[in-house]
């Protein structure tokens, strides 16, 4: 769009048709719906070139004429009145009310226009909404950020009322306030559109985890805790209705979907049982500050009991090395499998991470066969960034390490030191943001 | 009867923008065909470009890389096709 809109360049943008609305959608927010455009079948990716060359051949799938002749008509065809006007809108304000109804049928309207998350809500009542914000010292009508669900979409901006509104629509209580502020504020989404499914991680440290009665123990990261699960759920709801939604196969293309995005993974530190400093204090933070951390991609999670003698090198590095190149590297210990760590030399985290730094290296050609390093990685290394540029000049049989040092990461969370087993997992969990939340106090 | 708030967001304003120019044909003109280098996008591009060898064989088709992975912009890979070409074919977008 760029190069047609702004540098006069006529061009025709090819797509896979599975992306059809998705298109739609973002060449019309960006004032350009009627951008030339043609579509061969989903795949392309591990298609032969004689199966390609059909592509090219055949119809457009969408639209049944030759996907040349619509190529060729894109960037030759006379354009009409309303293509060299482009589209000016502005969608309708949102109103601040719903229309009064009765509470069974507001539920039903709230799940039709997909403003939840499909489980039942607690209404947005003004009263509800007044208490929540009576927990901060903003005022309800301060825009506090901007947030966008695509690359290309456009920005939503939002006040602390409509923040409030999905904090008590997710059954948050008003002392959570200030964390889901924090969040909202920071302006990134715990929706990401990507066919690959990514969700967000939420981890708090510092004071306000006791004040709010926040689990990191025993079931830290499951369905036991009130804060725990309802500020990862308000994060989840003010991401798709204050970003312009979150609908499958037109603003949401995650393949399969993720389970972790009803409540994003939420959950405290436990500082007090980890033998490292806190995660919020590695990142410039003192301990007596109050933050949250957000984390993206969070694709999958591997799993080990303890750290065996004589095995555990290997089994870790194992566990790295089998991992998409793409990951990141969160590793999850639970305060006894943290210790383990430590007890094998690891006396900071950042021992720890180092470590795992050089332990995760593979073949140079088996990195570069990834479709995921190919997609993001290959285009920097070709133009020189370093270090990839350098680890696509390495021979194939020679090691190269997997992940950048910078995104591999430890939090301590869960169980208790003295358990006669030390869980933990590797999350690929991408750290992304660390905030304050004592400012949305 | 129950009163509640609107939940969602407020939308940003949209500024219409003009399509560039189209050519009245694309005879001795050059096209670049952009890869935005995401999944095996530059192999369909590679049998765009035979087409054009078959069946436009006075067209000129040069294959470029976007300089940034697929969802960032590229001005310097647009300076170029200004500079240089006469039309563009940008894929695969997703």
């Amino acid at each position: 769009m760029t190069l047609d809109g702004t540098f006069g360049v006529p061009t025709v943008m090819l797509h896979t048709s599975a992306f059809d609305r998705i298109v739609q959608s973002v060449v019309r927010m960006n004032g350009m719906p009627r951008m030339r455009r043609a579509f061969v079948p989903m795949p392309v990716m591990g298609k032969t070139p004689a199966e390609l060359r059909d592509y090219v051949d055949g119809n457009d799938p969408l639209t049944g004429v030759p996907f040349m002749r619509e190529v060729i008509d894109g960037l030759t065809a006379a354009l009409s009145a309303e293509d060299t006007a482009g589209e000016a809108f502005e969608l309708s304000a949102t109103p601040r009310l719903v229309e009064p109804d009765a509470d069974d049928d507001l539920h039903r309207t709230f799940l039709k226009n997909r403003w939840t998350d499909t489980l039942p809500i607690v209404l947005p009542t003004e009263e509800r909404v007044a208490k929540m914000l009576a927990a901060t010292s903003h005022k309800p009508d301060e825009m506090i950020g901007r947030m966008r669900g695509t690359a290309h979409g456009v920005n939503w901006g939002y006040t602390v009322e409509k923040v409030a509104v999905n904090a008590v629509m997710a059954g948050a209580r008003p002392e959570y306030f200030p964390v889901i502020l924090a969040l909202a504020a920071s302006g990134r989404t715990a929706r990401g559109t990507s066919t690959s499914s990514s969700a967000a991680m939420v981890v708090i440290n510092g004071p306000v985890r006791h004040e709010i009665g926040m689990n990191t123990g025993i079931g830290a990261l499951g369905p036991y805790n009130h804060a725990n699960a309802t500020i990862g759920r308000a994060y989840s709801l003010l991401s798709q209705n204050l970003s312009g939604g979150s609908i499958p196969g037109v603003s949401y293309m995650g393949s399969q979907g993720n389970a972790y995005s009803f409540t994003n993974m939420t959950y405290a530190e436990n500082e007090e049982a980890s033998p490292w400093q806190p995660f919020h204090v590695a990142q410039g933070f003192a301990a007596t500050d109050s933050t949250v951390s957000m984390f993206g991609f969070c694709w999958h999670t591997a799993f080990a009991a303890g750290l065996p003698d004589g095995l555990w090198e290997a089994q870790v590095r194992r566990m790295l090395q089998g991992l998409d190149a793409r990951s990141r590297v969160l590793f999850v210990l639970d305060p006894r499998s943290a210790r383990d760590f430590a007890a094998r030399g690891f006396h900071t985290r950042e021992q720890l991470l180092d470590w795992a730094w050089e332990a995760a290296q593979i073949p140079a050609g088996e990195y570069w066969d990834y479709q995921l390093i190919q997609n993001y990685v290959l285009p920097r290394a070709t133009f020189g960034e370093e270090p990839y540029a350098s680890m696509l000049a390495t021979a194939p049989e020679k090691p190269v390490h997997m992940f950048p040092r910078d995104s591999i990461d430890a939090v301590v969370v869960g169980g208790e030191p003295d358990a006669p087993d030390g869980y933990w997992r590797i999350i690929s969990a991408d750290h992304a943001k660390t905030v304050s939340v004592d400012e949305w106090r | 009867m129950t009163t509640v708030l609107n939940p969602v967001g407020f939308p940003s304003k949209v500024k219409g923008k003009a399509l560039a120019p189209r050519l009245e044909s694309l005879d001795g003109k050059t096209i670049f065909l952009v890869d935005c280098r995401f999944d095996d996008s530059g192999l369909l591009l590679e049998q765009v470009q035979n087409w054009f060898n078959d069946h436009m064989p006075s067209v000129t088709t040069r294959i470029v890389q976007k300089n940034r992975v697929y969802a960032q912009d590229d001005p310097e890979t647009w300076n170029q096709i200004k500079a240089e070409g006469d039309a563009a074919i940008v894929g695969v977008g997703h």
